[in-house]
């Protein structure tokens, strides 16, 4: 049924820190790898080698400059997916009850069996988390690498979302943030994590970590002029040129 | 939004379809025989066709009928169960005009509610969406409604009903055109909120997830329907309620009452495809777009 169960003992999801993510989309390559073949139907691309590639993908990176009042710009890199939201729209909105969220722990899943491809979901959620795949012709989301973190026949350190397993930098975390004393809700505290759009009110499991203060004031350099008084033909001519009527650039 | 072809011929179709049931429900015409035979067959082209059309835009339409499961939470689920049960009810009543000429009045007021219900619970399909502002307001439903039953009045042959119903449409419209061009500044997500990074300073996309298009880019961002989205207004204004209101008000006529319904068509075909065209998804805030 797409009733939201009551809250969940156990909130599985991810905490990801915008502060040490480098942008180098391992984890929208490793998501994508793992993801294709496993739960539901495949990622599929369409044109992938032609001139308008484009294709399913259940986690994506953007980059935003966030330019502060005072001081250069910052880039800061960005990865989205699902955020497994508590109060998830995308479920409650489902026709045919496809789409659902997991009593035990949280994980907001697609039973692929049982969508029709409205795209109903896809228009009630605001981060784009959900895409419908072209040639499957349904939802397609993160499903936490469900078929992961239980996995008893994958060595322990593979039991976590394939995002996670490959960030070389060490932004994704995953666990449980119904648990206050884990790893990951003691970073949320730490560092004041925060929620996607908290005025739509859908609650968002995963977090994000903002990017530390700068420490060292990184001046703005510019390079030194070439030439202040020029001298010989090109001076003149650029006095000759001034003095005539019009205006200068 | 994308203005798929599926959705606006079935919202348009569907709305006049079941505006025409609801007239002939409270017997505002009681045909009887072969003249409700027609009566009843346009109004079930019009609704039934606009539904079929609409499961054009499904991924699997193969399993549409598993949409009829989630009422208790789902307003596209309660259009469908809504959509069937005034459609048998009114097929019931339907057939005793044409084969006995016999009205059954409580089944045409169960079939109107049933019809007032369809039209209604379409509209909250996208009036529920948090994610798009310009839906999100009181204006969605009644507009649907008002268009469904004066378009309902204006094929019923309605003067007065028609006239009153399309000119309330028609000033409610241009309100909700109005006020929804700020809808979306004023409804608090911005790209700082969507990023959570505005304590720092002013957000900017600076480079996209990908070099290609992707499903949401095409599904919610849709800028040409915004370049000319005045032009449209004014064409659909003119056409929608404007003309059909003329056309009606000048002594009757076979032509004029053909061409108000076909101006009508044209015009609500114009504003269904601004409705989805001109409107923005929160979603476009993560690619610096609207």
């Amino acid at each position: 049924m797409t009733q939201l169960p009551p809250p969940s003992a156990k909130k599985l999801g991810l905490v990801i820190d915008l502060d040490t993510c480098v942008g180098c989309h391992a984890c929208v390559v490793s998501c994508k790898g793992w993801n294709t073949e496993n739960y539901g139907a495949p990622l599929s691309d369409q044109d992938p080698y032609g001139a308008e590639p484009s294709g399913t993908f259940l986690n994506r990176v953007h980059s935003y400059e966030v330019q502060p009042e005072a001081g250069p710009a910052q880039l800061v890199h960005f990865p989205k997916s699902c955020l497994h939201c508590e109060d998830a729209p995308c479920v409650t909105v489902c026709p045919t009850g496809a789409s659902y969220k997991r009593s035990e722990d949280g994980i907001v899943l697609v039973n692929e069996k049982d969508c029709i491809g409205c795209g109903l979901c896809a228009w009630a959620c605001p981060y784009g988390a959900r895409e419908l795949d072209a040639d499957a012709g349904v939802m397609k989301k993160c499903t936490l690498c469900v078929d992961r973190i239980y996995n008893e026949n994958l060595p322990e350190e593979d039991c976590q979302p394939a995002c996670v397993r490959t960030c070389p930098s060490g932004a994704r975390h995953f666990g449980d943030l119904a648990d206050e004393t884990s790893e990951v809700s003691q970073l949320v505290a730490e560092r004041g994590g925060f929620d996607l759009m908290p005025e739509l009110g859908t609650k968002p499991v995963n977090k994000y970590l903002p990017p530390r203060p700068k420490d060292v004031a990184v001046p703005a350099q510019h390079l030194e002029p070439v030439a202040h008084n020029g001298k010989g033909f090109v001076a003149w001519l650029d006095r000759a040129l001034s003095a005539l009527p019009g205006r200068t650039n | 939004m994308h203005p798929a072809p599926s959705v606006i011929i079935f919202t348009t179709f569907s709305g006049l379809g079941f505006g025409l049931l609801f007239w002939l429900g409270i017997g505002a015409i009681v045909p009887t025989g072969l003249s409700a035979f027609i009566w009843f067959t346009s109004a079930y082209a019009c609704a039934v066709g606009g539904l079929l059309a609409s499961t054009f835009h499904l991924g699997r339409p193969e399993r549409a009928i598993k949409a009829f499961s989630q009422w208790k939470t789902s307003w596209l689920s309660r259009e469908g169960i809504a959509a069937v049960l005034a459609l048998v009810i009114m097929a019931i009543y339907g057939a005793g005009l044409v084969f006995t000429g016999t009205r059954v009045a409580f089944l045409g007021w169960l079939g109107a509610f049933g019809a007032i219900a369809t039209v209604f619970t379409t509209s909250m399909i996208y009036t529920q969406l948090k994610t798009v502002p310009r839906w999100h307001h009181w204006t969605t439903p009644v507009l649907f409604l008002g268009l469904s039953f004066g378009g309902g009045a204006l094929l019923a042959g309605q003067v007065t009903n028609a006239i009153v119903l399309l000119a309330l449409a028609g000033v409610l419209q241009a309100y909700a055109w109005i006020a929804g061009d700020q809808r979306f500044l004023n409804s608090g997500s911005d790209m700082q909120t969507a990023t959570g990074l505005g304590h720092i300073g002013k957000v900017r996309a600076f480079e996209p997830p990908h070099t290609g298009s992707n499903y949401l880019m095409r599904e919610f961002i849709y800028v040409v329907g915004r370049k000319h989205a005045k032009r449209l207004q004014i064409i659909a204004t003119a056409l929608g309620f404007i003309a059909p209101i003329i056309l009606f008000i000048l002594p009757f006529n076979h032509i004029f009452a053909a061409l108000a319904v076909l101006c009508h068509i044209a015009g609500v075909l114009c504003l269904r495809w601004l409705f989805f065209a001109q409107t923005e998804h929160v979603v476009g805030l993560y690619y610096g777009k609207r």
